[in-house]
């Protein structure tokens, strides 16, 4: 499709492609494919030293990323923190059971997902909003100090976010309910722990934390348009407006769709900072705070109920493994550059 | 004709420029009045709350901080060090790990490029991992805890720079060094480390804003308060205040040994937090854009 054509544009999964990108070519002319079978040998046989270099890399994966994956049979056993790992007794399927019956599967599932679809729309339209109003700024001294404001939030972590969160909502102190609320002559309302306003909070606190950074890939895109096409347009008498509905937006399609199948393969997984931190945790709003990380988290370190936070955690990992295939091969279809594999 | 075309890209200008003002004024709005409550008088604060025109001023809070300096100096120490032990590691092992990926006759590169690309498809979940580090390595409360778990290499960054690599380094470089009688372990550290700094620019980035902005590793491995960096000190500022406000039983918080700083402080203990990261932003925000650009999508 057009997108990979245009001359500028990075590929946006350029990174994770196995076959490297074209411009090595040019680089390397005296590729594999040139040697002889007998150099070829001779190049392989120095493969140890390259691996020695890997190794510490290679062992860091193995031990942080591969050996856990093992340990999702934790899911399948009775866990007992004395009798360890291997000491536990198999339980079978009785933890996913217990899980399923459980009122809390049911919430953290629809809250995952339900917030998901919510900072899918709501933040790929604020994006690109953002993004074509930093286009038509032209001056690139004045997109330079918009972007400097609006990437602000985004370094901020969760735990500073949850203390501005507090400064605003808590009871005795806060700038709602004492400066807002006083004006409009609205009794105070306990924000930790009345359930209603929390979805529209969540919402607010994560558009507000990265439409910025969103809007930066957007812009990307926009700035890869040939600008021969909107001249074109307005010799032929369009407007602004028509040339940011007729042209812009459809030339974003590719990156929207792409990068919505991307968030799709991580709808089962959500940012615990913004469901621990903001809510500071609070016990009653968890009806429409708690997703499957804040459960995991929960059972772990605070029931201790090893048995079940695996089991959430399997659950979570296989739910989004699927997600993941599934949206790249939608991808695929689209626009094979951009595939992950 | 033509002068009305310009006057409708004149008014959009102007108008895009008036919207994404307001945006960037509201997007401040929440940290100004972070910043506006630091220097608030503790008294002025308790009658009218947190708000961005307070009756009076005063740095009591900031004085408080610094007589009271030894517990955030030393949380402040365990960030600093943490940030930068684990960003020197991060970017080390990273480079090594994508530096062999990027060899077109290293035997084992496409079957390194998907054990290091798998991890993004699959992972096992924090339960396996917290029992992995916490009891087969016993890394609870130690500094490592801060460092090892999770960030150390991601696959995000090793494809970043192994990309860069691929593209911008041409191999007859590395072919005149093996001429020259240069050992693998040399042509690495003298010559292709040195010019993967671009790329190692951005990933350092995003690495020492990863520690310096975690908590989770805090929350999970850590017991003992002299290891909370600033975000786990943050934490437990404002779990004190959730525990004071269930809790009446006031004698129980004196033998709990509870520190509550008031409520102007803990706005400035917020703000030296951002503090670090707001002045050297600036200078970075090229390479951070780049990087998410190259990244398209939140690692």
């Amino acid at each position: 499709m057009y997108l990979r054509e245009r001359e500028g544009y990075i590929p946006l999964r350029s990174r994770i492609r196995a076959k490297a990108p074209a411009p090595r070519k040019n680089l390397r002319p005296e590729g594999r494919l040139s040697m002889t079978k007998k150099k070829k040998k001779q190049q392989r046989a120095s493969s140890a030293p390259l691996l020695l270099i890997a190794a510490p890399g290679i062992l860091y994966l193995l031990i942080n990323n591969y050996i856990p994956m093992f340990g999702v049979f934790l899911a399948f056993k009775d866990f007992n923190y004395r009798k360890g790992i291997f000491g536990s007794a198999w339980c079978g399927l009785d933890n996913f059971k217990f899980l399923f019956k459980t009122h809390d599967a049911w919430v953290m599932t629809r809250n995952t997902l339900l917030y998901n679809f919510a900072f899918i729309i709501i933040g790929t339209i604020a994006a690109i909003f953002v993004a074509v109003l930093m286009y038509e700024l032209g001056q690139r001294s004045r997109v330079k100090f918009f972007q400097s404001i609006m990437l602000l939030p985004n370094l901020l972590s969760w735990v500073v976010i949850g203390f501005i969160v507090y400064a605003f909502l808590n009871a005795d102190t806060g700038f709602i309910n004492n400066t807002v609320l006083k004006a409009l002559n609205i009794e105070p309302i306990s924000w930790y722990s009345t359930t209603k306003p929390w979805p529209f909070i969540l919402i607010v606190t994560f558009l507000w934390k990265y439409v910025g950074v969103n809007s930066i890939i957007y812009m990307a895109s926009i700035s890869g348009i040939d600008k021969g096409i909107f001249e074109a347009a307005q010799l032929d008498g369009a407007t602004k407006m028509q040339q940011i509905f007729r042209i812009t937006l459809p030339m974003l399609k590719p990156t929207i769709i792409i990068l919505t199948l991307m968030s799709i393969g991580r709808i089962f997984y959500s940012d615990f900072g913004l469901f621990y931190q903001v809510p500071q945790n609070s016990g009653r709003l968890f009806e429409v705070t708690q997703t499957i990380d804040t459960y995991v988290y929960h059972g772990l370190m605070e029931l201790k109920n090893i048995g079940m936070s695996a089991a959430a955690a399997l659950y979570q990992s296989v739910v989004g493994f699927l997600l993941v295939l599934g949206a790249n091969a939608l991808v695929r279809k689209v626009d094979r550059e951009n595939a992950l594999f | 004709m033509k002068k009305q075309f310009r006057d409708d890209g004149t008014r959009f200008r102007l108008g895009s420029t008036i919207i994404l003002s307001v945006l960037a004024f509201l997007i401040l709005l929440p940290v100004i009045l972070v910043v506006i409550s630091s220097v608030t008088d503790e008294n002025a604060l308790i009658s009218a709350g947190y708000t961005y025109f307070p009756k009076k001023l005063s740095l009591d809070s900031y004085y408080y901080m610094i007589k009271q300096s030894e517990m955030i100096l030393r949380a402040y120490g365990v960030t600093i060090t943490v940030t930068c032990l684990g960003t020197i590691i991060s970017v080390l092992i990273t480079t090594m790990l994508a530096y062999p990926m990027s060899r077109p006759n290293f035997r084992y590169r496409n079957v390194l490029a998907f054990f290091v690309f798998f991890t993004m498809l699959f992972n096992g979940g924090i339960v396996a991992s917290y029992i992995m580090w916490s009891r087969v390595f016993q890394i609870k409360d130690t500094i490592w805890a801060l460092i090892v778990p999770n960030y150390l290499v991601t696959a995000f960054n090793v494809f970043l720079v192994r990309n860069y690599y691929v593209t911008s380094v041409p191999i007859s470089i590395i072919e005149s060094a093996q001429i020259d009688g240069a050992s693998e372990l040399t042509i690495f550290f003298k010559i292709m480390m040195p010019l993967a700094i671009p790329s190692v620019a951005t990933i350092s980035l995003f690495t020492g804003l990863i520690y310096w902005n975690d908590w989770i590793n805090g929350l999970y491995y850590l017991t003992d308060a002299k290891l909370y960096g600033i975000q786990n000190l943050l934490i437990r500022i404002m779990n004190n205040i959730q525990f004071l406000k269930v809790s009446s039983n006031v004698a129980l918080l004196g033998t709990m040994n509870v520190d509550l700083p008031g409520t102007s402080v803990r706005m400035a203990m917020a703000v030296i937090g951002i503090l670090p990261i707001v002045i050297i932003y600036p200078f970075v925000q090229k390479h951070f854009i780049k990087g998410v650009v190259l990244g398209a999508v939140k690692g």
